[in-house]
C-alpha cells in the first residue's frame, strides 16, 4: 500500500513544467485546464504529482475519446486531502493501439477506473493487474463509448431526434431491430458451437491468490454472492474463496445494472441529462442534481440566487439525513436486527420525502435543480399547514427526536458494539490511497469533506463540524454516519434562520436548450456516499461530448476486497452494508 | 370471511346460518391463494427502494396478505420485476423465474421494468422484462409510489379471484416447460432465435459479399 508522502518543505517544490520541460506540457486548447503528460514517462511524472506536489487523493480517472483529432485521452483528477482545487493531467495515446501505463501501483484508487476506461474505450492499461472488464461482461463485442460506437437502438447522434420533435412522430423502436429486441451481432455469427468464456477469467483471477495461512491442508471453496442476494443491497455480485469460514479472496463483480448513463448523457442535451442524474444514486437524487447544476454553471458561468443556494443547501442536508437513516438502517439489518431499526428509521425517512413530494411533485426522483437556480419555489402550505412552520418544526423537533432514539436505542447497545467494533479496521494512508470518500474516508479519520475542502455553493457561511472516527471500523463508519446526521441539523437549523423570506430562484430565463462555451469542467459535491464529481466536456453544442460520473459508492468499493479478507464470511455482508453502496450509482 | 365466500344460489338452513359457509372450490382456493401472496425479494433499481417503503410501517402492505417477503425463488409466488432489467442480469432473472414453484406471477414494476423507461435505448439495457418472461400486471411510474404498487398488488388479487381450477396450466397432465435462459455472448442471446440469429447474420455477410 502506498504511503503518502509528507510535502517537500526545507527546498521549494518545483512545479510541474519547471521540473519536466519537454515531458509535462500545460493543456492550451480553449476551455481547458491541467498537464499533458507523454505517456513514457508518466510513472516518474506521477509519482512526483503525488509525493513532491502532495496531491495524494486521485479522486477521478476516465478517458475520452476525440474522434475528429484521432488520439484518446485518460484524464486524471488528483487532490490534496488538506484540501484546495484539483491537479487534473491527462495522457493521450492513437485510437488504432491505446497503450497508456497504469498507475495502479502509484494510486491503488485507480484500479477499478482504469478497467472501466479499458471496458468502455478498449484503452490498454499496461502493467494493471486485473484488466478486465468490468461493467460489461467478458464476451461483449466493442468499445461502447468511443465515438464511432453505435447501439443497436442508434437513431441520431443527439437529441431530440428530428423526426420525432416537434412534429411527435412515435413509433416503436423494436420495429427497426429484426430481432425485435436491443440486440446487433457480428456478421456470420451463429449460435451452433458457440461457447462463451463465461466467468472463467473471473475464477482463474480468484485462483491466482496465494492460499495463505496456516500449513494445514484444507479444502477451499468458491461461493457466489448475489447478483440475487438480500443482502447485497441490490444486483451486486461477490465472488468469495472460502477456507472454513474465512475469506481468503474476494472479487466484486458489477455491470448488473450498468443503464449506460454515459452514452445516453453524450446525446442527450445538457438539460435532459438532470432527470438521468436522479437515478445514479436514487437515495440522493437531490444532491445528485446539485453536483451536476454546479457543474454546468462552472463552465455556463453562471451565479445562483442567494434564496436557490438556500433552498439547494437545505434539500441537500435533508437528504443526507434521509441517506444514511435508511443506511443505518440497513447496517442494522445486515448485523442481524432484521427490520425493527430500519422501520423506525424509514418513518422518520417519510417525513422528509413528504416534503420532497410536495416541492419538487415526486418522492424520490425529484429533477429539481436547474442551471442557473431551482425549478419551482417552496410550496406555501403543506399538509394544510405554513411549509416554514412544518420545516420549523421537522428540524427542530422531530428530526432531534428521531435521532436520540435511534442513539439511545443503538449507539450503545452492546450486540452492536461487540459485532461492529474492530471490524475491518483501515488506516487513514490505506483510506486515501484507496480513494475512498464520504463516512468511509472520515471514519478513518481524516477529515476531508468537500463542503469544507473545496466549499461550494454557500457552504462557507455555516458552522459545522466534520464527525471523524479513528479507527475505520464498522463501529466508526456507523457513528460517523450518525453525527453527520447531527451536523446536518446543525446546519439546517442555521439555514432555516438565515434563508431569505422572498426572492429569485433562476439567475437566469428557464429555458430547455443551453449552450455551453466549449471547455472543460470537474465539478464535485459532497454526496451522502462520498464524493460525486461529473467531468464534461463541451464543443460549444447543445449537447455534452463527454459525460462522466465519478461515482462515489463505484470507488469505495475499490477497498473492498482489502476490507474483507481475513474476516468471517458472515462479516462480509456487514462490511458490504458498511459502505454503503447504491447500485445505480456503482454501475450508472 | 363468510360473507366474502358466500355462493348465495344455495340456501344454508336457519339454524346453521353463521356457522357453515357452502361455496365453491374455485372461490377457496383463489381466496386462500391471494391472500398470501409471497413475493420474493428481489430488488432491481430504484423501484425496489419504493417497494422496501411499500412493505414498511407506513404503507404497511401485510393489510393485503402481501408481506412475506422472501429470499428464495422456492418459496415466492410473485416476481416484482422492480427496476431496470439489464442484459447482464436476464439470465439470472429468468432463472429465478424457472426456479419458482407454479403457480407464479410476475408484476413489471416502473417504466423500465414494462418497456425500457428513460434507458431504453442504453446498450446494456433491455426493453422490458415481458420479451423474457411473461407479465401479469405493469405497474406505471418512475418509480411508482408505494399507492401504486398496491394498487398493481390488488389488481393482481382480482386476477387470481377469476382462475379456475379447471383451466389453470399448472394442473393440467403437460408439463410446463422452462423458458430457456438467455446467454450473454457478443450481445444478448435469446436461445429461441438461435436458428433467426443465424439466418440474419448469414444474410448480412452476403449483402456485402
Amino acid at each position: 500500500m502506498a504511503a503518502p508522502a509528507t510535502p517537500n518543505t526545507e527546498t521549494e517544490v518545483l512545479s510541474l513544467e519547471e521540473k519536466f520541460a519537454g515531458i509535462a506540457s500545460p493543456d492550451t486548447r480553449e476551455g481547458y485546464e491541467g498537464y499533458i503528460i507523454a505517456a513514457d514517462k508518466a510513472e516518474e511524472v506521477v509519482k512526483y504529482i503525488r509525493d513532491d506536489l502532495g496531491y495524494d487523493y486521485l479522486s477521478s480517472v476516465t478517458g475520452v475519446d476525440y474522434l475528429e483529432d484521432d488520439h484518446m485521452e485518460v484524464v486524471y483528477h488528483a487532490f490534496k486531502t488538506e484540501g484546495g482545487p484539483a491537479l487534473n493531467f491527462k495522457i493521450q495515446t492513437d485510437r488504432e493501439n491505446p497503450r497508456v501505463p497504469s498507475i495502479t501501483h502509484l494510486y491503488p484508487a485507480a484500479e477499478f477506473q482504469e478497467r472501466e476506461a479499458y471496458d468502455m474505450y478498449g484503452i490498454l492499461f499496461d502493467g494493471h493487474p486485473d484488466l478486465r472488464r468490468i461493467l460489461m461482461w467478458d464476451d461483449f463485442e466493442g468499445w461502447p463509448m468511443r465515438k464511432d460506437w453505435k447501439e443497436a437502438y442508434y437513431e441520431a447522434e443527439t437529441k431530440p431526434f428530428k423526426n420525432r420533435w416537434p412534429g411527435g412522430d412515435v413509433y416503436r423502436i423494436e420495429a427497426n431491430n429484426p430481432f425485435n429486441k436491443n440486440v446487433v451481432y457480428p456478421e456470420g455469427f451463429n449460435l451452433n458451437g458457440y461457447n462463451p468464456l463465461g466467468d472463467k477469467t473471473l475464477y482463474d483471477m480468484l485462483n491466482q491468490y496465494d492460499r495463505g495461512g496456516s500449513n494445514l491442508k484444507t479444502d477451499q471453496i468458491v461461493v457466489n454472492i448475489g447478483p440475487q442476494h438480500p443482502s447485497t443491497h441490490g444486483v451486486f455480485r461477490m465472488v468469495v474463496r472460502l477456507d472454513g469460514e474465512n475469506v481468503n479472496a474476494l472479487k466484486p463483480v458489477f455491470g448488473y445494472l450498468h443503464r449506460n448513463h454515459e452514452k445516453i448523457g453524450e446525446r442527450n442535451t445538457w438539460l435532459m441529462n438532470m432527470p438521468y442524474t436522479d437515478r445514479l444514486d436514487y437515495l440522493t437524487s437531490m444532491c445528485n442534481n446539485h453536483a451536476y447544476a454546479l457543474t454546468v454553471e462552472k463552465m455556463m458561468g453562471l451565479e445562483v440566487p442567494e434564496r436557490a443556494d438556500y433552498i439547494r443547501v437545505l434539500m441537500n442536508e435533508l437528504t443526507r439525513i434521509a441517506s444514511h437513516l435508511w443506511a443505518t438502517g440497513f447496517l442494522l439489518n445486515d448485523l442481524g436486527a432484521f427490520q425493527t431499526p430500519m422501520l423506525y428509521l424509514i418513518k422518520n425517512r417519510e417525513l422528509i420525502l413528504d416534503f420532497f413530494e410536495a416541492t419538487s411533485g415526486t418522492r424520490m426522483m425529484c429533477n429539481y435543480s436547474r442551471f442557473g437556480g431551482v425549478a419551482y419555489d417552496l410550496p406555501d402550505t403543506l399538509r394544510d399547514e405554513n411549509t416554514m412552520d412544518w420545516l420549523h418544526e421537522m428540524i427542530h423537533e422531530r428530526l432531534p427526536r428521531g435521532l436520540e432514539e435511534l442513539e439511545r436505542f443503538l449507539s450503545n447497545n452492546e450486540i452492536v458494539r461487540t459485532r461492529a467494533i474492530g471490524l475491518s479496521p483501515v488506516t487513514a494512508q490505506e483510506a486515501i490511497a484507496l480513494g475512498m470518500s464520504g463516512p468511509m474516508l472520515r471514519a478513518a479519520g481524516v477529515p476531508y469533506d468537500v463542503r469544507r475542502a473545496e466549499p461550494y455553493g454557500i457552504y462557507d457561511r455555516f458552522d459545522f463540524d466534520i464527525p471523524v472516527g479513528t479507527t475505520g471500523d464498522v463501529y466508526d463508519r456507523y457513528l460517523v454516519r450518525v453525527n453527520e446526521i447531527r451536523e446536518s441539523i446543525k446546519i439546517l437549523k442555521q439555514c432555516l434562520r438565515d434563508m431569505p423570506a422572498k426572492g429569485d430562484i433562476m439567475s437566469v430565463k428557464p429555458g430547455y436548450t443551453h449552450k455551453v462555451p466549449a471547455g472543460e469542467a470537474y465539478g464535485r459535491g459532497e454526496n451522502p456516499k462520498g464524493e460525486l464529481g461529473f467531468y464534461c466536456v463541451s464543443k460549444g453544442k447543445g449537447h455534452p461530448y463527454r459525460y462522466h460520473i465519478r461515482a462515489p459508492s463505484f470507488i469505495n468499493l475499490t477497498g473492498l476486497e482489502k476490507l474483507c479478507v481475513g474476516t468471517k464470511i458472515a462479516d462480509v455482508v456487514v462490511v458490504l452494508g458498511s459502505i454503503d453502496i447504491v447500485l445505480g450509482e456503482v454501475d450508472r | 370471511m363468510t360473507d366474502e365466500l358466500k355462493n348465495p344460489n344455495i340456501p344454508v338452513p336457519a339454524e346453521l346460518e353463521g356457522t357453515v359457509t357452502i361455496t365453491t372450490l374455485d372461490k377457496l382456493y383463489n381466496w386462500s391463494r391471494r391472500s398470501s401472496i409471497f413475493p420474493m425479494i428481489f430488488g432491481l433499481a430504484c423501484c425496489a427502494i419504493e417497494m422496501i417503503c411499500a412493505a414498511s410501517s407506513r404503507f404497511d402492505l401485510a393489510r393485503f396478505g402481501m408481506e412475506v417477503f422472501r429470499a428464495t425463488p422456492r418459496q415466492s409466488d410473485l416476481m416484482i420485476v422492480s427496476g431496470t432489467v439489464t442484459k447482464k442480469m436476464v439470465p439470472q432473472i429468468v432463472r429465478l423465474y424457472n426456479q419458482m414453484p407454479e403457480p407464479k406471477y410476475v408484476m413489471a414494476m416502473g417504466a423500465c421494468a414494462s418497456g425500457g423507461g428513460p434507458f431504453k435505448e442504453g446498450y446494456n439495457v433491455v426493453s422490458g422484462i415481458d420479451k423474457f418472461i411473461p407479465v401479469d400486471v405493469y405497474v406505471p411510474g418512475c418509480p411508482p409510489t408505494p399507492q401504486a404498487l398496491i394498487f398493481g398488488l390488488i389488481k393482481l388479487q382480482e386476477k387470481i379471484d377469476q382462475q379456475s381450477i379447471k383451466s389453470v396450466p399448472w394442473y393440467n397432465s403437460d408439463a410446463i416447460e422452462a423458458i430457456p435462459i438467455p446467454i450473454l455472448g457478443p450481445d444478448l442471446i435469446d436461445p429461441r432465435q438461435g436458428s433467426q440469429i443465424a439466418r440474419e447474420m448469414a444474410v448480412a455477410t452476403e449483402a456485402e459479399a
